[in-house]
């Protein structure tokens, strides 16, 4: 044996024993190797919530150009995401496929409120992280309960606080008519609303309408509304019929204070199908920079993320509010895993997610900041009311924040 | 060997495997298994209906949807044991089947499709109105039961060998209501209301409890689900599970036995392959896989085996008179 | 008062929707017997086909005129090359082809146009017409109107042209008809061509009210199913009129049952066309099936 060959045989033993050594650290984390980390993803890339499926999308893009830049504390990411066509029965052979067979180390941002509600109990009992999931729903930041839990966005309910809040100080004889989806969505946001107004709610809420997403059209519901005299509308609808809404109130001549959801208020998407000119004056709140938005054209995090698109996601809707929201997730996934350093058990994953202190991502709106304890699961509270002139959303008004309630 | 007594080996071959499978299958596998049962079990009634009987319905998903929610409802409410609540949905089923089959006399063919259509459309939203039982659009959160009687299976296990139980008991059960009287008369008013009418079948009687039958068994699959999955919610129980069934019945084909489970294995199966292939339009490969399985068996891989086997048969036949 | 007015005025706007489409579904089935569950998503394939040429820089009535011709011709190829390898398949066998068709179109249009929705122009005013207190919709009264004209030329179509005899021929006998010299199988592919290009017409009225997206003809589809069937679907001017009643049944029933509110509108009206149909079990303006013994 030649000298090179005995220091060859040294090396190549030396670097099979560092390795034998980090594997044995990986031991009890699953899902994580010396070069890798896998995280499960479930998302509707068909049937009829397909729409969000550009979510998962701009999250894989996003992590591909993590993986191009060197990965994450020399680790690549793994995304192994799968269509459960927003069925919970689905979501949950996918979830038990991720974790069972794929052996991933932990899911994100898993979409839909009943589909998340169908895998809650086995994730907490399986102690995988169920991260950031993408639901406005309340019941994800239970840390008691469901310590493997964490929501991400604001909750739909916070953000009918901050209507109710915005009525009562500037509508002096408010009456509130009130149209929403007939599911948990819109009953989060009909309770936000009804708790910020407190015992005047019974008095102040003319009317309800609901719809359902089989509906066509939700004219019959509007003519209702402008009957009952309302001279507030509170619009709790996805962005079809929020388009459809804010036309037809211009249509029949009605003009109400119009609050708009944040699901539905992409300028793009929304407004422009609407009319511009029938948008005026319309309020809705926001976290994110809408894409569509001339506010942002020069924004720096606005070009960066277009810069992503067109590098990673061409494909991709520029005017799709989904893609600014799949980035700004992945970002703050991206600092967990910063934060977790060599250590991503799942336990400490949760731990870290539970420790992000003052966070700003370019995508959020200036001054709401991604922040969480070991009692707040609850990632983003932060909310900014804005006025649509017609052209642009206007911000106004302080940054409304729930956990300072 | 007989066509009949192969038929009997492979089905005993069948039951063999399947009974071996837990101990060699991943928890995940078998929960998948145990949801092709299920589905198996779904797409019997469906098929007693449509396939034997000639009346379609769209309409399934709805009594899925209600025997999901009575063992969901008696569980959550009452902590009635859930071995008690699948036969209460059954039977459950059977009455509101049966019910809704009187007034379906009246409608044919693509009336009676469309009123069953219906009663899918309408399911999500009596769902969610009687929040008080059904949890809303929340649903009903429940728990896996664990295998009794200190056996050492594990949950998944358990459910498996449960599910293959019960469909084995109604699949039995239906193989020898379809193959005397009863199934000769409603295989009869399919092809022939009128002579089968003149020849003294109730048709009306039969047509009712036919209906009733189909939907028990196809409630009792949906209990079961509400047991497997732990979890019912309106969103389950949209147009396009209904949809889904039909898909099962005439892909596994109509009028077969055991082209239930054939059907149940594809709609639990292919869609997921369907998505393995392309994430971008997972509904594109599965429709591609739709159209080219009708087009290479027009008559449902039952149909089609039922045709080779046949020919098969007749060749051995043939070579044995030769000799 | 006004309200109701109102209320009836708005539910004829979306019945005019649900009965062009139920129009369309009518169509294929006198044609070929089918049910064709791909009709909405073919109509709503062909209404982006129209976008993309208005977008292209075309003006709106030759985009239209553009996408009837395609659509035809579409649903010509559909039928001569999807459907017809099983044709002679049991009903039901046809019926999971059109179902394969419907979620390859659907999930084909989302990859393509993406699942934001677009706005799609009305060759109508926008502004609406006011008598009194009640608002008419000018594109609701010009979609209806559309609709009705295609209703008048599909009656002249079948009852006085030679091709439109051919194609009455062919559903009802087929056997004599080849007899006779018609080409049956042509007479199916243009039945499928014909209901395409009313599917076309149907979407591309349809989309300025619900806004185009991939998704915009999965609700409005099941509604027109209903229509067809209150209406009978063995007759067009029946389909039409089954929408009419359907969209006004709906948004009176929402607006006056006040214990069921609009929570449950729909499964109210499901029930209303369901106590129809036992007593009417071929729909109200349908024949009802003849049985030979």
């Amino acid at each position: 044996m030649t000298r090179r060959n005995i220091i060859a045989l040294a090396l190549s033993l030396g670097v099979g024993l560092a390795l034998v050594a980090r594997l044995a650290v990986a031991a009890d984390m699953p899902g994580v190797t010396a070069t890798e980390v896998k995280i499960g993803h479930t998302n509707p890339y068909s049937g009829n919530a397909s729409a969000y499926g550009t979510i998962g999308k701009a999250i894989a893009a996003y992590f591909k150009k993590m993986n191009d830049e060197g990965g994450i504390n020399g680790r690549k990411i793994n995304f192994v995401t799968y269509d459960d066509g927003y069925s919970p029965p689905k979501t949950v052979e996918m979830v038990r496929r991720l974790i069972e067979q794929d052996e991933v180390a932990f899911l994100f941002n898993t979409l839909g409120t009943p589909t998340n509600s169908a895998i809650h109990k086995y994730m907490n009992q399986m102690k995988v992280p169920q991260l950031f999931v993408a639901t406005g729903a309340t019941k994800w930041g239970d840390p008691q309960n469901f310590p493997w839990t964490m929501g991400w966005q604001p909750t739909y309910q916070a953000e009918g606080h901050i209507y109710a809040q915005y009525v009562l100080k500037n509508v002096p004889n408010a009456k509130i008519g009130i149209l929403y989806q007939n599911d948990d969505y819109g009953k989060d946001y009909v309770k936000g609303l009804k708790d910020g107004l407190g015992d005047a709610a019974k008095k102040l809420i003319v009317m309800e309408q609901t719809y359902e997403t089989s509906d066509p059209t939700i004219d019959s519901q509007i003519v209702n509304l402008k009957n009952s005299g309302a001279n507030v509308f509170y619009n709790v609808t996805i962005p079809k019929y929020a388009a459809q809404a804010i036309k037809k109130t211009a249509e029949i001549g009605w003009k109400p204070l119009h609050l708009l959801n944040n699901v539905s208020n992409s300028v793009g998407a929304v407004l422009k199908p609407a009319g511009l000119q029938n948008s005026k004056d319309i309020v809705s709140t926001f976290y994110l920079k809408d894409p569509t938005d001339p506010t942002w054209q020069n924004d720096a995090g606005y070009k960066d993320w277009l810069a992503f698109m067109k590098k990673y996601y061409p494909e991709g809707d520029l005017s799709d509010l989904g893609n600014v929201y799949g980035y700004t997730v992945a970002q703050g996934l991206v600092q967990v895993l910063k934060q977790c350093g060599n250590d991503l058990s799942r336990e400490n994953v949760m731990k870290q997610a539970a420790s992000i202190k003052g966070l700003s991502l370019p995508m959020l709106l200036p001054g709401v900041k991604v922040n969480t304890g070991p009692t707040d699961f609850y990632p983003i509270e932060q909310e900014q009311l804005a006025k649509f002139d017609g052209e642009r959303w206007v911000l106004f008004g302080e940054i409304y924040d729930a956990s300072k309630k | 060997m007989s066509g009949a007594g192969l038929r009997r080996a492979v089905v005993l071959a069948a039951v063999v495997v399947a009974c071996v499978l837990p101990f060699v299958l991943s928890n995940f596998r078998l929960f998948q298994f145990t949801q092709v049962f299920i589905y198996a079990i779904a797409l019997l009634g469906l098929n007693i209906l449509t396939g034997f009987n000639g009346q379609i319905s769209l309409g399934h998903g709805a009594f899925y949807a209600v025997g999901a929610y009575t063992t969901a409802i008696m569980i959550d409410k009452w902590n009635v044991p859930y071995g008690w609540t699948i036969p209460v949905a059954g039977l459950l089923c059977l009455v509101v089947g049966f019910l809704f089959g009187i007034p379906a006399l009246r409608l044919e063919g693509l009336y009676l499709a469309l009123a069953t259509f219906a009663l899918a459309l309408a399911i999500p939203q009596i769902l969610k109105y009687f929040e008080h039982w059904t949890g809303g659009s929340q649903g009903i959160v429940l728990s896996k039961p664990r295998a009794p009687f200190g056996l050492t299976l594990n949950p998944d296990q358990w459910l498996y060998f449960v599910t293959l139980g019960v469909l084995l008991v109604l699949f039995v059960l239906a193989a020898n209501l379809l193959s005397r009287r009863t199934g000769r008369a409603i295989v009869a008013i399919r092809d022939n209301p009128i002579a089968a009418q003149a020849m003294g079948v109730n048709n009306a009687l039969y047509k009712s409890l036919t209906f009733g039958v189909s939907a028990a068994y196809t409630g009792v699959a949906g209990a079961l689900s509400a047991v497997a999955i732990a979890f019912v919610a309106p969103d389950t129980f949209n147009v396009f599970l209904s949809i889904t069934f039909l898909v099962g019945i005439v892909i596994g084909g109509l009028a077969s036995i055991s082209g239930a489970v054939f059907g149940a294995l594809f709609i639990q199966f292919v869609p997921n392959w369907a998505q393995d292939i392309s994430k971008a339009a997972p509904w594109a490969i599965y429709g591609i896989f739709l159209i080219t399985f009708m087009y290479a068996m027009p008559r449902g891989i039952a149909g089609s085996l039922r045709l080779v086997l046949g020919r098969l048969a007749r060749l051995s036949g043939g070579t044995r008179r030769v000799a | 008062m006004d309200i109701f007015v109102q209320q009836v005025v708005s539910g004829l706007a979306t019945g005019g929707i649900y009965g062009s489409l139920a129009l369309a579904l009518v169509m294929i089935y006198q044609a070929t017997d089918v049910v064709n569950y791909a009709q909405g998503e073919m109509a709503m394939f062909s209404t982006y086909l129209a976008w993309t040429l208005i977008n292209a820089g075309l003006p709106y009535w030759v985009a239209f005129a553009a996408t009837l011709a395609i659509a035809f011709v579409g649903g010509l190829a559909i039928e001569r090359v999807v459907i017809r390898p099983v044709e002679n398949a049991p009903v039901l066998t046809i019926v999971i082809v059109c179902i394969g068709l419907l979620v390859i179109l659907n999930s084909v249009a989302g990859w393509v146009y993406s699942y934001i929705q677009k706005p799609f122009p009305s060759p109508f005013p926008e502004k609406p017409i006011r008598i009194g207190n009640v608002f008419f919709g000018a594109h609701d009264l010009g979609a209806l109107g559309v609709t009705l004209v295609v209703l008048l030329s599909l009656y002249v179509f079948f009852r006085y042209t030679t091709l439109g005899l051919a194609m009455r021929a062919a559903a009802q006998n087929p056997v004599s008809s080849r007899l006779c010299g018609i080409r049956v199988g042509w007479m199916l592919a243009v039945g499928w061509g014909l209901a395409a290009l009313v599917g076309a017409v149907a979407g591309m009225m349809v989309a300025p009210v619900v806004f185009l997206d991939p998704n915009m003809m999965g609700g409005i589809l099941i509604y027109a199913f209903a229509s067809a069937t209150l209406g009978g679907f063995t007759s067009p001017g029946g389909a039409v009129l089954g929408g009419l009643i359907v969209g006004v049944i709906e948004n009176l029933v929402g607006t006056y049952v006040r214990f069921i509110g609009t929570e449950l509108k729909l499964t109210v009206a499901l029930a209303v066309i369901l106590v129809v149909l036992i007593v009417k079990p071929s729909g109200l303006f349908g024949r009802a099936a003849v049985h030979r013994v």
